[in-house]
């Protein structure tokens, strides 16, 4: 097969998804924002729902996630992302409205918004990119940064207390992982709650299901948020390759962030 | 001619809201305003008109959600009091950066910090210069009776979407709380969905089909766009203030001193005036009525027409008087006064000020 060959229409196998605009991403190589932003687009796409849905983007890495998906975007206040989406969603509720936010965004400076608006049960689907670290200011400690694990604020590793000696054991220093996720599946508000990943293609094929859920849910439902978190990278802030990235997210991220539902047509999914 | 009635001021405002066809308010509870979202969720507004009422989990959240129905091409409200307006000015920052309709309330209280629950109108600075981040101003409507807290929800959603901004509503604990007769407008229909995408190209409530996708934004890391879009900010603030200043002048033709008072602080003035008058001074009344923009040049004519004083009357340590300042540029002399921490001044107080202040025994 020639190259001519290749790129005729008829021998398509795969294409960008339409709802993802021909701006190249800002996103660094090796970082999963990009295929989460694919998959999202092609979810969407798939679904039919382009021209009704209207996106919600944080602050974090993810500001600009409006230049790339081609349906109408609001950017957010630093973790005001779900009080936005509410917004939106009260008063369109025949839209489909999403919120994209990260580890620093949503668990941390919107941590109330992020609870009332799961416990509130608004109609929307809000994605959740862990990294466990602030990846846009320049790897400070995310909420979700594991214990040990160092950042540029914790540059000797997150403490949850203070270590011995000095007679300062036991002090309380950096706290501890966040688990906003199983936090928040156990409102009564949570339709559906899902911990997934996008580090290989499997494992993509899995979020895109998930997302795909997500999504479905909100379309056919009046009410409930549909939460999906993907554990990602962050391979220039962790100061790694993204290859050997992805090695250490499976080896250290996934034993504290354990892939899998967590929550599926409101109820808990037993362990 | 509407419905006449006997109302709170923060009642009428809630009314006003529903009346003018407002699609949502969002809120939190704050003393001296509660009875904005009480009153609304007592009303039942989603069965009278489809308006949308939430209690949100916090001011902070109150003003996103309404930076999101506002972006959608909503009509949108909120309110809140002193402390509870601090925590919104992020949003209005954003509202104000991303060129976002909104009208929002202000009931005033004392301060600073939790300060105290009476009426103040030491919030003048945090509303009229900002309070939020950057170079941005909100239209400041400041009423003086509860009919004027019913008519500025209808002038604010006009402004707000006509300048596409936020529009404040600046009163205070006494213009919200205390009773008086207000005539009611006639309810008006909300605007059909296709009403505002026809009206609002720039809203964001679904992309048409093969057209552009529309962002609400303030970010630019593009200096020179965002220098631009600075540019344009102020442009479109010069416009505002070229054409919606607005007062009332009473007693003030012939008038040698005057006060400058808005609100509550008005309506005691307007008495002041009445008994200066009954005592021979020539004094008057101008009463600002947009806070931002200011009514600047209305000074400066008085001072052109033989005016030889201003007297700015507060619930503050001085804040207005700053604007009174500006526009009197040194030609004539203009004082503050004002009683704080929720005493409220008397007319006889008021005017006494003004004889030894400006006039001079």
């Amino acid at each position: 097969m020639t190259v001519q060959d290749i790129i005729k229409p008829e021998n398509l196998v795969y294409e960008k998804s339409k709802l993802l605009t021909n701006k190249p991403f800002h996103y660094c190589p090796g970082c999963g924002h990009g295929t989460v932003h694919r998959i999202i687009a092609e979810v969407l796409e798939e679904l039919g729902v382009g021209d009704r849905t209207i996106g919600v983007s944080p602050v974090g890495c993810a500001v600009m996630a409006y230049d790339y998906f081609d349906v109408d975007f609001a950017e957010a206040a630093h973790g005001r992302a779900p009080a936005v989406a509410t917004g939106i969603k009260r008063v369109w509720p025949d839209k489909v409205v999403f919120s994209y936010q990260g580890d620093g965004d949503l668990a941390a400076i919107g941590t109330c918004e992020t609870i009332h608006t799961c416990n509130r049960g608004e109609n929307i689907t809000m994605i959740f990119v862990n990294n466990g670290i602030y990846g846009m200011t320049g790897g400070q400690m995310a909420p979700t940064t594991l214990e040990g694990m160092k950042t540029a604020t914790t540059p000797y590793g997150r403490k949850a207390t203070l270590p011995a000696g000095a007679g300062f054991d036991g002090i309380p220093n950096n706290g501890y992982p966040l688990h906003i996720t199983e936090l928040i599946a156990r409102l009564p508000g949570t339709k559906y709650v899902t911990r997934q990943a996008v580090y290989d293609p499997a494992h993509v094929r899995n979020a895109k299901k998930a997302i795909r859920k997500a999504f479905e849910n909100q379309i056919n439902g009046k009410s409930g948020v549909n939460f999906v978190e993907i554990v990602s990278n962050c391979n220039s802030n962790w100061k790694m390759e993204p290859v050997a990235a992805n090695k250490w997210l499976v080896e250290n991220m996934l034993p504290e962030y354990p892939l899998g539902d967590i929550k599926v047509d409101g109820k808990l999914v037993e362990k | 001619m509407g419905e006449l009635k006997l109302m709170k001021g923060n009642e009428a405002l809630a009314e006003a809201a529903i009346r003018y066809g407002a699609d949502a308010y969002f809120g939190y509870p704050i003393t001296p305003q509660s009875e904005v979202i009480e009153y609304l969720s007592e009303q039942n507004p989603y069965e009278r008109t489809g308006m949308v009422v939430l209690q949100a989990e916090s001011e902070l959240a109150a003003i996103n959600m309404v930076y999101g129905a506002g972006a959608s091409g909503k009509r949108v409200m909120t309110s809140s009091s002193s402390p509870g307006v601090c925590l919104k000015q992020e949003g209005l920052a954003y509202i104000a950066g991303a060129e976002v309709p909104c009208v929002f309330a202000d009931v005033v209280r004392g301060g600073p910090g939790l300060g105290t629950i009476q009426p103040s109108q030491a919030d003048y600075f945090q509303n009229t210069k900002g309070g939020g981040n950057g170079d941005y101003r909100n239209i400041v409507l400041a009423p003086a009776s509860v009919q004027e807290m019913c008519d500025f929800v209808a002038l604010g959603f006009d402004l707000a979407f006509k300048y596409r901004m936020a529009a404040c509503i600046l009163s205070d604990g006494a213009i919200g709380q205390m009773m008086e007769k207000v005539v009611l407008p006639e309810q008006k229909a909300r605007m059909t969905d296709e009403e505002i995408k026809a009206k609002y190209p720039w809203a964001i409530n679904g992309r048409k089909n093969g057209t552009q996708h529309r962002i609400i934004t303030s970010l630019d890391l593009d200096s020179a766009k965002m220098e631009e879009h600075n540019m344009n900010l102020q442009k479109k603030y010069k416009e505002v203030e070229a054409n919606e200043v607005r007062y009332e002048m009473i007693d003030c033709d012939d008038a040698e001193y005057v006060f400058v008072a808005y609100g509550s602080s008005a309506r005691i003035a307007q008495k002041s005036v009445q008994l200066g008058r009954a005592a021979g001074l020539k004094v008057g009344l101008l009463r600002p009525i947009t806070l931002w923009p200011y009514p600047s040049k209305a000074i400066e004519s008085l001072i052109d027409k033989g005016v030889k004083g201003f007297l700015s009357v507060e619930l503050s340590c001085g804040q207005m008087i700053e604007d009174v300042r500006l526009a009197c540029n040194g030609r004539v002399k203009a004082e503050h006064y004002g009683r704080v921490g929720g005493i409220i001044h008397t007319p006889e107080e008021v005017l006494e000020a003004m004889k030894k202040q400006i006039i001079g025994e």
